[in-house]
This record gives structure tokens, sequence and C-alpha cells, in this order.
């Protein structure tokens, strides 16, 4: 355990009735930073964050926050603080009641008390609010009050489960980069439960991607997008072409494979070792690839097929590509650079893509 | 069409009719109650005679009727808390935890509310005289339970149904140990159903006979004391008067109760 980590997960498990909803889970988090769980629904994302304020014990292993384990710590003595995903405001207290909640045994008299929550209110841009009734607050001004109420406790580390799920997406986007900025004027850790990718990569100086109760990857959002480990990963993140290929050559950092469709492609090798002979998956991002109606000049990443259905997103297009050999179209992000869209009503049109040495990633066969 | 039909509903028509019977049909003998009650005549007949509070002295100076109203509060008072702990309780288990066989548990507590009284009625006096115990209040104040727990269980289901669990934890969250979380938290936010309970069983308590008439023994309830003054007409004035007296009571708090209800519903639209 290095004391970079405010909190360490060390072996954790927990069982529900014979189900493992998280299943041998070791993950440090550092001081200060902006950490995401992110997964698909029922991963186990919840059960860890409520394993972290105590709400469940962990059936194996041990958690420590701040150098300290938390099993023997009932919630109301640990250091964290939690935003539930159904905000939990107290319904028969006011904005002020529900703020001080948890000021009964801080030691400071009833006007500092008062002083923190029009400075709490203040932060959270609801001055005024504080003698307004819970039943009197929109879904977001919910959510500011559940944010005030636990970070006024000074917490090492906050927990938020889900907490923009219930908010319409511009609400939702505002609300992001305001949580963003409030975390790092108030630099206490943010541990970030979302099942939304894209809200993940934006907010986070590190996620974590969870499947089936386990931690597949930690990285920063660049490095999840694109240095993807597992195909799962790949897949959950963004959108991903995948080719089933077999390693013909493989040396210093570079190897060729033989890619179906797509031909002899090569790509670097990030540590792993690719065997001569070896099943592996290759895969590249739709706007890694480079869509032409006529064949770019001598290049080794080129495959030709035919034009399929397009769909018009407004700032870009996303293109089907039909290559000989295979089922699937392969998908093809274009920028909308001009005012008519390329690819559109342009079915079986002949054209070529081609790609950079860079553009792959190889991920083993699972 | 849908114009004309609108204007159909607009006037007074046959519903507003029925409306009319109906409501007298409910209230009519009961607001005799009270005007006979200070009729000056032992009789109970129109024309009325003269004003009186004489039957309203009679029941006062009636030591029966007190002794069996005091018995009455005393079997009802007890009935209703023991009732809405047991009930608060079995709902807390049936709501909050998962456990096997929870369906037929729940299923035989609700049971009393559909076997017809006075088979209970018979088989607890079976019970108890087999097994050697005296009829009295107890008794009474038993059998009323078995009819009173099941209302109570239902009462606070459907309070703690409505109530996020998370709110809870978020009082542990916040630093504040079980116990200070039940006062701060989950007691203010349940009291409207506790309340709601409370006046519930007590008044299914207070106004119950069959069963009080099986299971009494010297000391009687007021129903029970007020259906053996029925064989004596010149009683029944000073029963009018005591039902005169239960009805303002009962008004008063059932007019607390709802004001209770509605406070504890504007609280739940939140949660
Ligand atoms: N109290 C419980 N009893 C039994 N099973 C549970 C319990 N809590 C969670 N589970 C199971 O554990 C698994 C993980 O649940 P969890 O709530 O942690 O998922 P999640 O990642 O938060 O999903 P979501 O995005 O839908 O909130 C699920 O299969 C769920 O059914
Ligand atoms: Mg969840």
């Amino acid at each position: 355990m290095s004391d970079e980590h405010i909190i360490s997960i060390q072996g954790v498990s927990k069982e529900f009735a014979g189900v493992k909803a998280v299943n041998d889970v070791d993950l440090g988090i550092r001081r200060g930073e902006f950490f995401s769980l992110l997964g698909p629904s029922g991963c186990g994302k919840t059960t860890l964050l409520r394993m972290l304020a105590g709400f469940e014990s962990p059936t194996r292993g041990e958690i420590f926050i701040d150098e300290q384990a938390m099993s023997a710590i009932p919630p109301h003595q640990r250091p964290v603080n939690m935003v539930f995903q159904s905000y939990a405001i107290f319904p028969h207290l006011d904005v002020r009641g529900n703020i001080a909640f948890g000021m009964r045994k801080s030691g400071l008299s009833k006007s500092e008390v008062n002083a923190r929550v029009e400075e709490m209110l203040e932060m959270i841009k609801l001055p005024g609010y504080a003698s307004r009734g819970a039943t009197q607050l929109s879904g977001g001004e919910r959510q500011r009050v559940a944010l005030a109420r636990a970070l006024i406790k000074e917490p090492k580390v906050l927990l938020l489960d889900e907490p923009l799920g219930a908010l319409d997406k511009k609400l939702r986007e505002q609300m992001q980069l305001e949580l963003r900025a409030l975390q790092k004027r108030v630099g206490i850790t943010f541990v970030f439960v979302t099942h939304d990718q894209e809200e993940a990569l934006t907010m986070s100086d590190r996620v974590a991607v969870m499947s089936k109760g386990r931690v597949l990857q930690v990285e920063g959002p660049m490095g999840l997008y694109e240095r993807p480990t597992t195909r799962f990963v790949a897949d959950f993140i963004g959108t991903m072409n995948f080719f089933g290929g077999t390693v013909r050559e493989a040396a210093n950092g570079t190897a060729s494979i033989d890619a179906g469709p797509l031909g002899q492609v090569r790509a670097a090798t990030q540590d792993e070792a690719f065997t001569v002979g070896a099943e592996i998956v290759v895969a590249i991002r739709p706007e890694k690839l480079r869509l032409t109606f006529e064949a770019p000049g001598p290049a080794v990443n080129v495959a030709e097929g035919r034009m399929g259905p397009a769909a018009y997103l407004g700032d870009r297009s996303h293109l089907y590509v039909h290559l000989t050999g295979r089922d699937e179209p392969v998908a093809v992000a274009m920028q909308n650079e001009g005012r008519s869209a390329v690819g559109i009503d342009q079915t079986d049109q002949p054209v070529w893509l081609s790609w950079a040495d860079d553009a792959i990633v190889l991920l083993p066969d699972e | 069409m849908s114009a004309s039909w609108t204007q159909k509903r607009d006037r007074f028509g046959g519903l507003g009719v029925y409306t009319v019977i109906y409501l007298a049909f409910i209230y009519g003998p009961v607001l005799v109650l009270p005007i006979f009650s200070f009729n000056d005549s032992i009789y109970v007949a129109f024309p009325l005679k003269g004003f009186t509070f004489q039957w309203y002295e009679d029941m006062i100076n009636n030591p029966g009727m007190l002794a069996a109203l005091m018995n009455s509060l005393k079997v009802g008072g007890t009935v209703a808390v023991l009732s809405t702990i047991l009930g608060t309780l079995a709902a807390k288990a049936v709501t909050r935890y998962r456990m096997p066989g929870r369906g037929p548990v729940v299923g035989f507590i609700m049971l009393p509310l559909v076997i017809p009284e006075i088979i209970m009625g018979i088989a607890l006096l079976v019970m108890a005289s087999t097994g050697g115990i005296p009829l009295s209040l107890l008794t009474i104040g038993v059998g009323h339970m078995l009819l009173c727990v099941p209302f109570a269980m239902v009462i606070m289901i459907s309070r703690l149904e409505g109530f996020d669990k998370s709110l809870e934890e978020a009082g542990l969250d916040l630093g504040e140990t079980p116990w200070c979380v039940f006062w701060r938290v989950t007691f203010p936010l349940v009291l409207p159903g506790l309340v709601a309970s409370l006046m519930l069983t007590f008044t299914i308590s207070f106004d119950e006979f069959i069963l009080a008439f099986f299971l009494a023994g010297t000391d009687v309830t007021l129903p029970v004391f007020i259906w053996s003054q029925l064989r004596f007409p010149q009683k029944l004035p000073g029963v009018l008067a005591l039902g005169a007296t239960i009805l303002t009571v009962t008004f008063i708090m059932i007019t607390f109760a709802e004001w209770f209800r509605q406070r504890g519903d504007q609280l739940r639209k939140v949660s």
C-alpha cells in the first residue's frame, strides 16, 4: 500500500446468495483524483461503492481508507460521504435542515453552522434557498443540496452513485462541468459511479471499467480509448470494428497480421508477446479509417469494398462499408466538412479504406 | 355530441338526487341521536317535546355506564398502542427484509380480517374455558388484538413501502448512530402512519361488540353495556346522550387525523 492511495481495495469480493456481485477486485484510488467506476448495468458498481460507504461488508478482502482498515468501522464513523442516486433528501426538513443534518456533532455553534450552510449554498449556486422546503426543489436543485449536505462534512472521499442519471441532457452536461470544477476546487477525492462512458471520459482523471463484478482496466480517459487491453473495454468505450486475425510475423515491436478482409495489416505491438501463428483480434475505430472513392496511392494499409447504408448525424456521418469476405459492415466516421455530406445516397459505389499503422489495436482473442 | 354531453353533466341530474338521498340515509339517523338527547321525553319519537339536559345528568350519574366507558377506554388505548407496535414491527420486517415464507406469514396475520367475528368469539371462548382462563378485560383485549394487528400492519406497510430506504442510509452516512437516525429520520417520517394506526385500532376496539360480548367477565365494555340497557326503555335517552358525546369527540378526532394524513401525504410526495 503506498500512501499516494487514499483508498486501497485489496482482493475484495461480495456475494449475494451465491451471486458474485463483486469478484476479487484490487484497486488503488489516488489522493485528490476524480475516479470513475464505469460499467454496464449489474456489473457491481453500486455494490463496490456501498462497501466503501460501509452499507455492505465484503465477503472476502479488505478495504483501507487513509491507511485504516475499514472492516470493523460502521458507516457513521467512516471518513467518507455519499451522494445517493435518489438524492435521499430528507422530506421533513428544509434545505438548511438537510445541509446541516450531519453537523450536530461538529462542535460548531448554531450560528457557525448556519454560516457554513450559507457558504455551501453559495458554492452550489443556490443562495437564499435555506428555508425552502425539500418538497419545493427541482431535480437539479436536489442534486446540489445532496452534494452540499455531503461536502459540508469535509469528507476525505466523496462517493457519488450515478448522481446525474435523473437529469435531462443539457442540465446533465452543465452539472458534469460544475462537478468537475468543484472537485478541483475543494480537492476532495471523488469516486463517481456511472454507466455512461462519455460522462466517465469527460469528467475523470482515471476510470476503472467493470464487467461482471471484475475490474478489467484502470486508466486515464485517453489510454482507455486509445489502448484498450480487452475486447470488452474496446467495445464498451466508443465504437470499434473488430476483425479476426492470425499473426504472421512479429519482431521489434511491430507485427504483421493476416486480418482476412483487411488483408495484411501491420501494427505496433504493445508489450504483449504475440507468437507467430497465434489467433488475435484486430480492432480499429471508425474515425481512424479514411474513405475514398478512388484507390489511394501506394500504401500498405488499404482495403477495397462497396458503400453500404449511411447515417447522417449533422456534424459527421456514420458510413457502413461492405468488405468482401465479411458479413458485418465496417463502420467509418466521416467529418462533414462541406455542406453536402459525403457518402450519403451512394450505396454500392466502390470505395477504398485506408489507415495509418498506429491506428490498429491488437487484442487477445478471448 | 360532446358539447351536449358536458351540458347534461353540468345540470343537477339524477346523480345529484342520488347523492342527496345517499347522504341523508347515512347521516340522517346519526343526527337523530343528538336531537333526541336534548328531548324532554323518555320516548324516542316525534314530535319533539321540550329541551332538557336531564339525560346528560343521567349519564354522568350512572356509575355503571361510566365504568363501562372507562373499561372501553382502557382496553381501546392498550390495544391501540400494542397492536400499533406489533403491526409496525411486522410491517418493517415484511418491507425491509427478504425472508423465506413471507407470503404465508403475512397471509396468516391478515386472516382475522376475513374470519367472521362470531366464529372467532366462540373459538376464543372455548379456548379460555378449556384453558381455565377467567374472562376479564384482559381476554377482551387479547381478542381485540387479533382484529387490530392486521389493520395496523396494513397501514404501516403502505407507509413504509413509500419510504426510500436510502433516507436512513443517508442519515448513517452523515455520521448519526442508528439510534439517532431512527429518531431524526425514521420516526418523523412514519409518524403520520403511527397516528392513523393508533386512531383506527382504538376505534375498532372501542365499538367492537361480538368479541367483547363473548369474552367479557364481570367488567363489560361500553357496547356490551349499552346493549344490556336497551331492555329498559327509560334508560334509552341516557344512552343517546352518551352516543351524542362520543359522536362529537369522534368527529374532532377524525378531523385531526385527516389533517395529519394530508400532511403526511405531502411529505411522501417528495421521497
Ligand atoms: N442486496 C442484494 N441482494 C441480492 N443481490 C444483489 C443485491 N444488491 C445487488 N445485487 C446483485 O448484484 C449485482 C450487482 O449489482 P449492483 O447494484 O452493484 O450493479 P450496478 O453496477 O450498480 O448496476 P446499475 O448500473 O444497474 O445500478 C446484480 O446482479 C444485482 O442483482
Ligand atoms: Mg447501481
